[in-house]
C-alpha cells in the first residue's frame, strides 16, 4: 500500500510533464499559417503512407513517394531543408477534419481536386496544382472473364471507403442500372487484401493505384485494367481556404516543379544554371525563376532563392514522377497526361512573372 | 496394470462413457490443429516480414542514431525489474513465510532466459541485437539474484525509498523517449510499434488510476453536484463505444481549442484512453468503497480525523485492496484498447502491422503477422494478469496472517 | 449548529457547499470557453452546426441491408441503414456469446480434465488477445480462406463460400451463389470475432456465478440422486443466475459497443456508414452527435432489460 501511496504522490507531477510534451504547438491562429510553420520551425504534412509510389513507409522507418516529395519540396521551399517535415498518416475519412481543424498544415495525399472539396459551403479546401492526373478504374483477375462495367451486375467489388472512388462507382452503376455489391474498407492495404483473397471479383481505385498494386501482385499478368474510365482524378495537395497565403507559397512551390522541368533545370545542373544566370544579365527569365533578381519568393513569404532549395532537394518534377511512380520505378507507370503541355500532356505551369 | 497414472487417467478422462467419447474427439481434434498449426509455422509460413521488418515492429519510425536512447531505457527497465523482483522475495511479509527462490520464480527465470536466447535466434536479428537482449536478460536477473542475496542488508530508511525508482524511471523514461535536457528532440509522430502501444498503455493506466478514484469517491459523495458531475461522467463515458470517443478527440478536439493548443495527435488519444479508462477503473473502485464497511468511517470521522484524512488513511486502503483485480482486469483492457488507435491513423502495433503488410513485398503475409501480434499481447496482458494475483496474495491481510 | 464562534472557512456546512460551487463554476467557465471555441472555428470553416444535410441524397451503396437503401436515398436513410445493421449483430450476438459462455463456463465444472482445462485455455487465451486484432484475423485468415464458386461447401439447403452463407435453395448463375436467404462472409466474421471474444468474458461471469453456489447444494443433489448435468441444470444455474444476470449486462452494453469494430473487418455498420457520411459532408460535430446518442441508446435499452431480468431472478423473499 505504501508503494501505491508514493506512485499516487508522484501521479501529479507526471501530468504536468505530459502538459509540457503537449504544449508543443504555439498558438497562432490559422490565418498566419505560414508564420506558424516558421515559427514551429517544421511542416506538418498530411499523407496516406500506405500508398506505394505515393507516400510509404520503409523498413527503415523513411517516407517515400509522390505525395512524400511534394511535402519535402513546400519544406525545402520553406526552410531550404527537405527533412523539416513531420509526416501524419491521415486515412481517407479523417483527412478533411485534420486539415480543417489545423491539426496539418498540407494534404498531401492522393486527393481528387472537387467542387465540393474546394468550395467554402463544401469541405473549404483550397487546393494546389494537380500533381498527378488519373481516372478511375476497375481491375478484374482474367479469369474472371469480365470484360466491362454491365459484367460486373451483382458482383461483389472492393472499394476503399471514405473515397470519390466510392461515390464514382455507386453514380456509373446507377447510370448503367447495373446492381451491385460494394465491399468497404478503411484502408488500401485490406482492399486489395480482401481482392486478391478472392472475396471480391472486381477492386476499383485509381488507375494508377491498379497499375502499381498489380506489379506488386504474385502475379500481375493475371488481372487486367479494365478499358472503362469512370472518373477524373485529378489527384492535387490542398491547405485550407482560410489563409489564401499559405495557399499560393504552396501552389507556386508545385508550379515551380513544374516550370523547372520545363526549362530543363534538373537536380544535378541546378547548380550550374545558377552560376550561369548569375554570370548573364541577359537571361531575365532564368534569373527571375532562380531568384537571382527580382522579389518573387518575398511576395510569397518565402525565401528569394526557394525555387533553388526546392529543386536541391527533390530534383524536378518530372524527376519526381520516374523516382517514385515512373517506368524506372517498380509502379511502372507511364507519364501520359502527366507529360509536359509541350509534349502533350497536362503539365503546365503559369509563368513566372 | 493399476499404476496410479492410469488411475489418474480414468478418473480424469474416462470416467463415463460419454466422458470418454468426448476425451476422445478432444484428443483427436486437438493433436489434429497442433500438427496443423506446427506444420505451417514451421514449413508454410514465411517468417521473412517480421525479421525484415522488426525494428519497425518494435519502436517504429523512431530515428535510427538515437535509438541508443531505447536501448538506454530497456537496460534501466530490467535493473529496475530485478532489483524490485530480488526485493519482493527478500523483503517478505512478516507474516508470511520468506523463500528466496519459491518455485514460480525459478520457472519465470528460465522461461525468461529461454526466451531471450531463443526468441532473437528465432527471428534470426542481427548478430549485435541478439547479443543485447543476452546482455539485458542476464542483467535483470543478475539484479534480480543480487537484490534477493543481499537485499535484507539494505538499512531500512533507504529501503523506504527503493519504491520511488519506479516513478523517477518513468519520467527519464519520457525523457530519454521524447527528448529535451540536452538529448535531440524526436516528435511523437515518429513513435510507433511495440513503443507506441506501450507507451499509450502505461500512460493511460497511470493517470486514469488517481482519476478514477476521484471519481468513484465524487459518486458516493454526499455533495449532489459532485455525486450528479461524477454519475453523468461515469455513465456517458461507459455509454459510448471507444473508437467514437477517439474518433472525437481526433476530429472534434481542433474545433474546441483555440487554433493550435490542441495536443499532439498521439497525446490527444493517450489522452482520451485516460479518461475513457478512468470511468471503467471507477466502477471498479466503487464496489470497492461499498465493500468498506460504513462504521470504518464513522470510527475514524469519531477519532478526529478530517474527512480526507479518513479516506486516504482508513477507507481507501480497504477498498482499492478489494477493487485490484477488477481494477487490474481494466488495466488489461486498456492494454488491449491501444489497438484502436490503428483504425484513427496512429501506427501503434497493429498500425505499424497494416503498414507492413501494405508494403508489395509482404503482401498477403497476414497470418504470420496478426500471430505474433497475438503472442505479444498475449504475453503482456497474461503477465499484467501474474502480476496482480501476485500483489493480490501479497496485500491480502486475511487468509495466511497468523496469530 | 454552533457557527458563532468559528471563522466561515471552519463552518462544516459551508465548506461543502463552496467546494461544490467551486468545481461547478470551473466546470460552467470550461464547458463555456469551449463551446465558444466551438462555434467559432466552426463558424470559420462554415460548418455551424445545422442537420438539413441529413435529407441530402447520401450517393454511396451499402452492401448488406435490411432496410432498403441505395444511393439516391438521403443520408439519414443510410444512417437508419447501417444502426439496423448494427442491431442485427448486437442481437445474434447477444445470443451466441450467452450460449458460448454458458457452455465454457459450466465446461470449466466438468469431471473431464481435458474438457475443464480446455474451457480454461479458451478464456485465457481469448482475453488476452486484442478483439480488433482477432477480428482481422477472422476475417482475413479464417473467413476468406472458405471456398469459391463451384468449389463451395454445399449441403443440401445451405451454401458456405467465399462471399457468404446461403440458405433456402441455392444456385450458382454466373459464377455468383444466389439464394433467398444469406449471410455475407463481413458479418459472419464479425459475428463470430465478437462471440467468441465475449463468450470468454461471459463464461467468466457464469463460471464465478456457479462457484458462489454452496457446495452443499450439489452435495444434496447428488444424495438426492440427481446426476451432474441434471444438478447443474435443476439446483446450481437458477440459483446462480443471481450471480450471473448482473455481470452480464455489463458484458452485453460491451458487445455491442464493440460491434462498432465492423470497419475493421469491411461489415457496414453504423459507425461505417458515419464514417462515410463524414467524410462526404465535413459535418463531424452533427456525425458524433448521432453517433453516441444511438449507442447510448442501445446500451441504456440492454441496461433497462437487464434490470428488469434481474428482478425477475431475484429471490422472492417472502
Amino acid at each position: 500500500m505504501a508503494l501505491l501511496r508514493r506512485l499516487a504522490a508522484a501521479l501529479p507531477l507526471l501530468a504536468s510533464l505530459a502538459l509540457v510534451g503537449c504544449a508543443s504547438d504555439d498558438g497562432t491562429i490559422q490565418s498566419q499559417k505560414l508564420s506558424a510553420i516558421k515559427a514551429r520551425g517544421s511542416l506538418i504534412c498530411g499523407v496516406d503512407g500506405k500508398s506505394p509510389g505515393f507516400s510509404f513507409v520503409g523498413p527503415d522507418g523513411s517516407y517515400s513517394g509522390l505525395d512524400v516529395d511534394v511535402c519535402k519540396a513546400v519544406a525545402a521551399a520553406l526552410f531550404g531543408d527537405p527533412t523539416k517535415v513531420d509526416f501524419r498518416d491521415l486515412n481517407s475519412s479523417e483527412r478533411f477534419a485534420a486539415l480543417a481543424s489545423g491539426e496539418v498544415d498540407l494534404l498531401s495525399r492522393n486527393t481528387t481536386y472537387t467542387l465540393s472539396r474546394d468550395a467554402a459551403g463544401g469541405n473549404g479546401l483550397s487546393f494546389a496544382p494537380t500533381v498527378f492526373y488519373d481516372g478511375q478504374g476497375v481491375m478484374v483477375p482474367n479469369a474472371s472473364g469480365i470484360k466491362t462495367l454491365k459484367d460486373l451486375a451483382g458482383k461483389p467489388i472492393c472499394v476503399e471507403t471514405g473515397t470519390t472512388t466510392e461515390l464514382n462507382l455507386a453514380d456509373r452503376m446507377r447510370e448503367l442500372n447495373t446492381a451491385y455489391t460494394p465491399l468497404k474498407f478503411q484502408t488500401g492495404d485490406q482492399t486489395y487484401a480482401a481482392y486478391l483473397q478472392g472475396r471480391c471479383v472486381a477492386v476499383t481505385s485509381d488507375r494508377s493505384q491498379l497499375a502499381a498494386k498489380r506489379t506488386s501482385f504474385p502475379d500481375p499478368a493475371a488481372h487486367t485494367v479494365l478499358p472503362d474510365v469512370l472518373s477524373k482524378e485529378p489527384l492535387s495537395p490542398a491547405t485550407v481556404n482560410a489563409d489564401p497565403a499559405w495557399a499560393d507559397a504552396v501552389r507556386w512551390t508545385v508550379y515551380a516543379l513544374m516550370q523547372a522541368e520545363e526549362i530543363g533545370i534538373t537536380q544535378a545542373n541546378v547548380d550550374a544554371k545558377v552560376a550561369e544566370a548569375k554570370a548573364s544579365t541577359n537571361l531575365a527569365d532564368l534569373r527571375r525563376f532562380l531568384g537571382v533578381e527580382g522579389d518573387f519568393g518575398q511576395q510569397l513569404g518565402l525565401p528569394a532563392n526557394f525555387v533553388v532549395q526546392v529543386v536541391k532537394a527533390v530534383g524536378n518534377y518530372g524527376e519526381i514522377f520516374e523516382r517514385n511512380v515512373g517506368t524506372g520505378s517498380p509502379l511502372k507507370i507511364e507519364r501520359g497526361l502527366n507529360r509536359q503541355w509541350k509534349q502533350g500532356g497536362l503539365i503546365y505551369s503559369p509563368p513566372f512573372r | 496394470m493399476d499404476s496410479p497414472l492410469l488411475r489418474r487417467l480414468r478418473r480424469d478422462l474416462f470416467a463415463t462413457p460419454l466422458d470418454g467419447l468426448i476425451s476422445i474427439v478432444l484428443v483427436v481434434a486437438l493433436a489434429a490443429s497442433a500438427a496443423g498449426l506446427l506444420h505451417w509455422a514451421l514449413v508454410q509460413a514465411q517468417w521473412a516480414v517480421i525479421q525484415a521488418n522488426s525494428t519497425l515492429f518494435a519502436v517504429g519510425r523512431y530515428p535510427l542514431d538515437q535509438q541508443w536512447r531505447l536501448w538506454l531505457l530497456t537496460i534501466l527497465l530490467a535493473a529496475a525489474t530485478g532489483l524490485s523482483w530480488g526485493l519482493l522475495r527478500a523483503l517478505p511479509r512478516p507474516d508470511r513465510p520468506a523463500r528466496l527462490w519459491p518455485f514460480n520464480d525459478r520457472l519465470a527465470a528460465v522461461l525468461l532466459a529461454g526466451l531471450a536466447l531463443g526468441l532473437p535466434l528465432l527471428l534470426r536479428l542481427g548478430t549485435a541485437i541478439q547479443l543485447r537482449w543476452w546482455v539485458i536478460t542476464a542483467l535483470l536477473l543478475l539484479a534480480r539474484w543480487a537484490a534477493g542475496r543481499w537485499g535484507r542488508r539494505i538499512p531500512d530508511p533507504v529501503r523506504r525509498w527503493i519504491p520511488l525508482i519506479w516513478p523517477l524511471l518513468y519520467l527519464l523514461g519520457m525523457v530519454l523517449i521524447s527528448g529535451g535536457l540536452g538529448l535531440v528532440n524526436v516528435s511523437p509522430s515518429e513513435w510507433g510499434g511495440l513503443l507506441l502501444t506501450l507507451l499509450e498503455a502505461s500512460f493511460a493506466i497511470l493517470l486514469c488510476f488517481p482519476l478514477g478514484v476521484l471519481l468513484a469517491l465524487g459518486r458516493r459523495s454526499a455533495l449532489p453536484l459532485l455525486r450528479w458531475g461524477a454519475v453523468l461522467y461515469i455513465e456517458f463515458i461507459r455509454g459510448a463505444p471507444l473508437i467514437t470517443l477517439l474518433f472525437l478527440g481526433q476530429n472534434i478536439l481542433g474545433f474546441l481549442l483555440p487554433g493550435g493548443l490542441a495536443p499532439e495527435r498521439v497525446w490527444r488519444a493517450a489522452w482520451v484512453l485516460t479518461f475513457f479508462a478512468a470511468a471503467y477503473v471507477a466502477e471498479a473502485v466503487r464496489s470497492g468503497l461499498a465493500a468498506v464497511p460504513l462504521g470504518q468511517l464513522e470510527a475514524a470521522r469519531s477519532l478526529g480525523l478530517a474527512m480526507p484524512q479518513a479516506l486516504i488513511h482508513v477507507v481507501l486502503p480497504q477498498a482499492l485492496r478489494v477493487a485490484l483485480p477488477a481494477t487490474v482486469g481494466q488495466f488489461i483492457t486498456l492494454l488491449q484498447d491501444t489497438t484502436l488507435l490503428s483504425l484513427i491513423g496512429l501506427l501503434d502495433l497493429l498500425g505499424t502491422a497494416r503498414t507492413v503488410m501494405a508494403n508489395p513485398a509482404f503482401l498477403g503475409k497476414n497470418a504470420e503477422v496478426y500471430l505474433v501480434l497475438a503472442v505479444l499481447f498475449w504475453g503482456c496482458c497474461a503477465a499484467l494478469g501474474l502480476g496482480s494475483r501476485a500483489l493480490e496474495t501479497r496485500l491480502n491481510t486475511h487468509s495466511t496472517a497468523k496469530a | 449548529m454552533a457557527t458563532a464562534g468559528l471563522p466561515w472557512w471552519r463552518n462544516r456546512r459551508l465548506i461543502p457547499w463552496l467546494v461544490q460551487a467551486g468545481v461547478g463554476l470551473a466546470v460552467l467557465v470550461l464547458v463555456a470557453f469551449l463551446v465558444t471555441n466551438l462555434v467559432r472555428n466552426l463558424t470559420a470553416a462554415g460548418l455551424l452546426l445545422s442537420w438539413s444535410w441529413l435529407d441530402n441524397p447520401a450517393g454511396f451503396d451499402i452492401a448488406e441491408t435490411w432496410l432498403p437503401f441505395d444511393a439516391g436515398l438521403p443520408y439519414w436513410r443510410g444512417l437508419l441503414a447501417g444502426l439496423v445493421n448494427t442491431l442485427r449483430v448486437v442481437v445474434l450476438g447477444l445470443v451466441g456469446s450467452t450460449l458460448l459462455g454458458t457452455l465454457a463456463g459450466t465446461a470449466s465444472f466438468s469431471g473431464n480434465a481435458l474438457l475443464r482445462s480446455l474451457a480454461r485455455v479458451y478464456v485465457e487465451v481469448i482475453r488476452n488477445v486484442p478483439l480488433l486484432l482477432q477480428l482481422v484475423f477472422w476475417y482475413f485468415v479464417v473467413f476468406l480462406q472458405l471456398p469459391n464458386g463451384s468449389a463451395a461447401i454445399q449441403i443440401p439447403g445451405l451454401v458456405l463460400a467465399k462471399s457468404g452463407l446461403y440458405l433456402g435453395q441455392p444456385e450458382l448463375v454466373n459464377g455468383v451463389w444466389q439464394a433467398s436467404m444469406r449471410v455475407s462472409v463481413e458479418f459472419g466474421a464479425l459475428l463470430t470475432g465478437l462471440v467468441v471474444y465475449t463468450g470468454a468474458f461471459i463464461a467468466e461471469v457464469v463460471r464465478g456465478g456457479v462457484a458462489a453456489v454452496p457446495a452443499g447444494q450439489w452435495e444434496a443433489a447428488r444424495s438426492l440422486g440427481f446426476s451432474p448435468l441434471q444438478t447443474l441444470r435443476s439446483i446450481v444455474l437458477p440459483q446462480a443466475l443471481r450471480a450471473i444476470v448482473p455481470g452480464l449486462n455489463s458484458q452485453y452494453i460491451s458487445l455491442a459497443k464493440n460491434s462498432s469494430l465492423a470497419v475493421a473487418c469491411g461489415y457496414t455498420d453504423l459507425y461505417s456508414v458515419a464514417e462515410t457520411t463524414l467524410n462526404q459532408t465535413g459535418r463531424a460535430v452533427e456525425v458524433v452527435l448521432i453517433l453516441l446518442g444511438s449507442y447510448l441508446v442501445i446500451d441504456l435499452t440492454i441496461s433497462a432489460l437487464m434490470n428488469g431480468l434481474n428482478q425477475l431472478v431475484q429471490l422472492k423473499e417472502r
